[in-house]
């Protein structure tokens, strides 16, 4: 049955998942209320953000940027970075797609309270800005021993 | 159904968009049918080909399409595509035929130990077809990139670009 199902390109199955799976990328799958700072869905730069026992990682997903231009700055464990993206379209051209972003961009997240603000590093590669902050010696978990 | 399946052949390509690719389960049993046709060699040949392609398969269901800009001139086609993180080792772009696919795979600084607490982008991997017409001229296509965009230029066969034609009087 699954067999004959499944080998028509474009089988009711497959649509099925497609589906499934635009629904999952509509549904946030962190319910709940939402951060008072946050932008909608794809908007430009996509942002992640890892922990590490000793830093916060935050990754800005924006090609095509010029270092020089974007603003980083961390007040209070809120950190922003804005800037401006050009996608560099020509004057002379007939433009058939036109979905790269172009304009004025701003993120805005809060860190842990644990991060130190003189300890905050910037590197764009690739067209990945990854930031790093490290946080404080003293809130590393500990294991305590148990007598 | 399974005995119309190419029992020998193991697909080594990915396959073409659209298209429905052969069913893992179904290429294991034929091959285990026709056992005592095969050296252990081919086996393993057919194993690695299973492996890489149900590999594939996983990355294009999960593979982001980047934004694109595309424009035209005179001279040809434009393409500009977003894949950041991606360096030049980790992009292919190719034509196959009059499909042009571009694939990348992201690499990130990622520290050990590593707790993922917020993703906006979840997979690493970026995949975008397109389909040419035939004046544009594939075997000179350009391709560039920088901090993460790729740029593309096809350009039209010499014939193929747009000429006055003049009207002869009377």
């Amino acid at each position: 049955m699954r067999g004959s199902l499944t080998s028509f390109p474009g089988s009711l199955f497959s649509e099925f998942e497609r589906l499934s799976r635009e629904l999952d990328q509509r549904f946030e799958p962190w319910a709940g209320p939402a951060n008072i700072r946050a932008v909608a869905r794809g908007s430009f730069p996509a942002l992640n953000v890892g922990l590490c026992p000793d830093s916060v990682d935050v990754y800005l997903f924006a090609p095509g940027l010029d270092p020089k231009s974007v603003d980083v700055s961390l007040e209070k464990q809120v950190l922003t970075v804005s800037g401006r993206r050009e996608a560099g379209l020509p004057e002379a051209a007939r433009a058939y797609l036109q979905e790269r972003f172009d304009g004025e961009f701003r993120r805005t997240l809060t860190l842990n309270e644990d991060v130190d603000p003189e300890r905050v590093e910037a590197r764009y590669q690739d067209g990945v800005l990854h930031i790093r902050a490290h946080r404080r010696e003293a809130t590393k978990p500990r294991q305590i021993a148990v007598q | 159904m399974q005995n119309t399946m190419q029992q020998n052949t193991p697909q080594a390509t990915s396959p073409r968009p659209g298209e429905m690719p052969p069913d893992g389960t179904q290429m294991a049993k034929a091959a285990n049918g026709n056992m005592s046709a095969e050296t252990p060699r081919q086996d393993a040949q057919n194993r690695d080909a299973q492996r890489q392609n149900a590999q594939a398969q996983s990355r294009a269901r999960d593979a982001v399409r980047p934004p694109v800009d595309v424009f035209e001139s005179e001279q040809g086609i434009t393409l500009r595509a977003d894949l950041p993180g991606v360096p030049r080792d980790k992009l292919t772009v190719r034509v196959e035929g009059d499909t042009l696919t571009i694939e990348g795979e992201a690499v990130l600084d990622l520290p050990g130990q590593m707790e993922a607490v917020y993703a906006e982008l979840r997979s690493p991997y970026y995949q975008r077809s397109f389909t040419l017409s035939s004046e544009l001229d594939t075997s000179r296509i350009e391709a560039g990139l920088k901090d993460g965009v790729l740029t593309l230029t096809v350009p039209k066969h010499e014939a193929a670009k747009p000429r006055k034609i003049e009207i002869q009087a009377g």
